[in-house]
């Protein structure tokens, strides 16, 4: 479905108002990796990584510096318009919905850009005015819709046109505990009824956690993982947390078999490996504890673990 | 084409039914908009009492001239005035949006919006092309008819080129648009008056650079049966259709130049 080959993109960006100075930005740095019909696929990475300009030249927005895509059999910087028919792409910041409109307005109007058959316009619509609950707000102009409902909105519009491939930027940025679930449920129904690929760039990594399998991080313009998920928490998520509420801030412990990450007044967050009992008993003996917990590691701290070993050759923690 | 008008036409309906939904704020614009483009006139009114011809224009002469740039500039603005709304649209991204969809851009953005209450200017223009024919005597013949049907539609053509050509330069400077508006609302400006009366460099701006010249001045010439007080070669009274297609090739290109920038530097 997606087919990326030793992709680049170098911005020339011009600072400073009176003496302008030539900087070179290279925003991703020959990355290629594949993703086959049908995969739901989370991208991953911290702001300014590369996501958002992978993505657009996914989508045709961007022409490439260097390197080959081909999307859907495409190329998306040269057919564009082609590729659009094809694809459905929701950018969580941007808009676009008929902001004085209501959004049923919206989908009319977007049923006749992208040109879909009445029939079909009817049953997509039919089918997500149940899925997302819209109902309620359809004939509500965009405007005066809570952020969860626009969001419902925007995708939506994104698949109207029965796209084979979807693109989410940060799709659930903003939303409550509910909406997000919902527009999960919707992903995960989307992708294993109708095969809808997805790639899915985000910061909430529930977000990843509860939809994708495979998972991409970009750092610094450059891929540093390209696998399962569960591959990756395996190889880099085996330290744990403990953390302690002392009776009183003190400096930092010093205890075998872990180190100290953070202080914050009486509590301290303690890496460590093995057993957290043997680690407490530690503990206790050398101070006096009010509470503790242990904390498993999460995706965003695999992240972190990621960068941190990844920071010598680019790529190189790609199984 | 056929097509891409149904679709202008649904997306544009689709605004102007948004409009009606206030239609209080909506009356009043309209009525603003009238009164304040009729402000412009009074201006040239005042001039005339004080002196009786401009260079060699009448009173009613300048009339016509402010009519047909009024008509043609409110009708432009009508059609593609949010075109001012591309630096905001470049700036924030959403320009990006119009890339994922099946379409061009230009049109997207031509079709984005409609903004009925600009019609006050191309209303109160009418109003005084009526006065100034009726006041002129001009001993029509059928080409002055034709020269001055064809100027209409020239007018606005070489207006929205000249919207459209100056609006790309967002493109590259990221800049609000006020150097825009300097061409498009000050050229709306400067069309109002002869040209005869600017200074020599600013009226080979008009004739030869961004043909402004061609919108009402040299029609003007052309049905009043003046002789070109500059000398200008005839023809050019007839060019205005030529120039308003050629004007609208270079806007073309010039758009598709700025999108290639944007799709390669990322807006």
């Amino acid at each position: 479905m997606i087919e990326v080959e030793q992709l680049s993109k170098r911005f020339v960006v011009r600072r400073g108002r009176l003496r302008r100075e030539r900087v070179v930005v290279d925003a991703v740095k020959d990355i290629s990796f594949q993703v086959e019909r049908g995969e739901l696929l989370g991208y991953l990475g911290p702001n300014g990584a590369g996501k958002s300009t992978t993505i657009k030249m996914l989508t045709g927005i961007l022409v490439p510096t260097a390197g080959h895509i081909s999307v859907a059999g495409l190329t998306p910087s040269r057919q564009r318009i082609e590729l659009a028919k094809r694809i459905g792409a929701m950018f969580g910041q941007r808009i676009q919905l008929w902001w004085d409109l209501p959004l049923i307005d919206s989908f009319e109007l977007l049923r006749h850009i992208y040109r879909v058959q009445a029939e079909r316009y009817r049953t997509n619509l039919a089918r997500f005015r149940d899925v997302l609950d819209l109902g309620p707000f359809l004939q509500t102009p965009v405007r005066q819709l809570s952020l969860g409902q626009r969001i419902r909105g925007e995708l939506t519009a994104a698949m109207l046109h029965s796209p084979e491939l979807l693109f989410l930027d940060e799709p659930t940025i903003g939303l409550d505990v509910v909406a997000k679930q919902r527009v999960r449920d919707f992903l995960i129904d989307l992708n294993r009824d109708d095969g809808v690929t997805v790639l899915l760039t985000t910061h909430d990594l529930g977000d990843i956690e509860r939809l994708c399998e495979r998972l991409l991080v970009i750092d610094h313009g450059s891929l540093i993982w390209d696998g399962p998920i569960a591959e990756l928490r395996e190889r880099y998520g085996d330290e744990r947390t403990l953390i302690v509420d002392l009776e009183e801030p003190a400096p930092p412990l010093a205890i075998a078999g872990a180190r100290v990450e953070r202080v914050d007044g009486p509590r301290q967050w303690l890496r460590f490996r093995g057993s957290a009992a043997e680690l407490t008993a530690r503990v206790a003996a050398s101070a006096r504890l009010v509470d503790l917990q242990i904390a498993e590691p999460d995706i965003e701290e695999i992240v972190r673990s990621i960068y941190s070993s990844s920071r010598g050759p680019a790529g190189a923690a790609s199984p | 084409m056929g097509e891409a008008v149904v679709l202008w036409r649904r997306l544009v309906g689709a605004q102007i039914r948004s409009q009606f939904q206030y239609r209080f704020s909506f009356g009043l614009t309209i009525v603003a908009q009238f009164a304040i483009s009729f402000l412009d006139y009074l201006a040239i009114v005042v001039i005339f009492h004080n002196v009786p011809r401009l260079a060699e224009w009448s009173v009613q002469e300048v009339s016509f001239l402010y009519a047909l740039s009024c008509i043609t500039f409110g009708i432009t603005d009508l059609l593609i005035g949010h075109f001012d709304l591309v630096p905001q649209l470049v700036r924030n991204g959403n320009f990006d949006i119009l890339l994922v969809r099946p379409r061009g851009t230009l049109f997207q953005i031509v079709a984005s919006d409609f903004q009925l209450r600009r019609l006050g200017k191309a209303a109160q223009g009418a109003i005084v092309l009526v006065y100034a024919l009726a006041s002129l005597h001009v001993r029509w013949t059928p080409w002055r008819v034709v020269v001055l049907a064809a100027s209409i539609p020239s007018g606005i053509l070489i207006f929205s080129a000249v919207w459209v050509l100056f609006g790309c330069i967002v493109f590259w400077t990221t800049d609000s648009g006020e150097f825009t508006n300097a061409f498009t609302y000050g050229g709306n400006f400067l069309t109002e008056y002869p040209i005869d009366i600017l200074s020599a460099w600013l009226r080979r701006f008009l004739a030869y650079l961004v043909p402004l010249a061609f919108v009402c001045y040299f029609p003007a010439l052309y049905i009043f049966g003046k002789p070109d007080p500059l000398g200008l070669p005839r023809f050019l009274e007839f060019m205005s259709p030529v120039v308003a297609v050629a004007a609208c090739a270079v806007a073309g290109l010039g758009w598709r130049g700025a999108v290639r920038h944007y799709r390669s530097a990322g807006g």
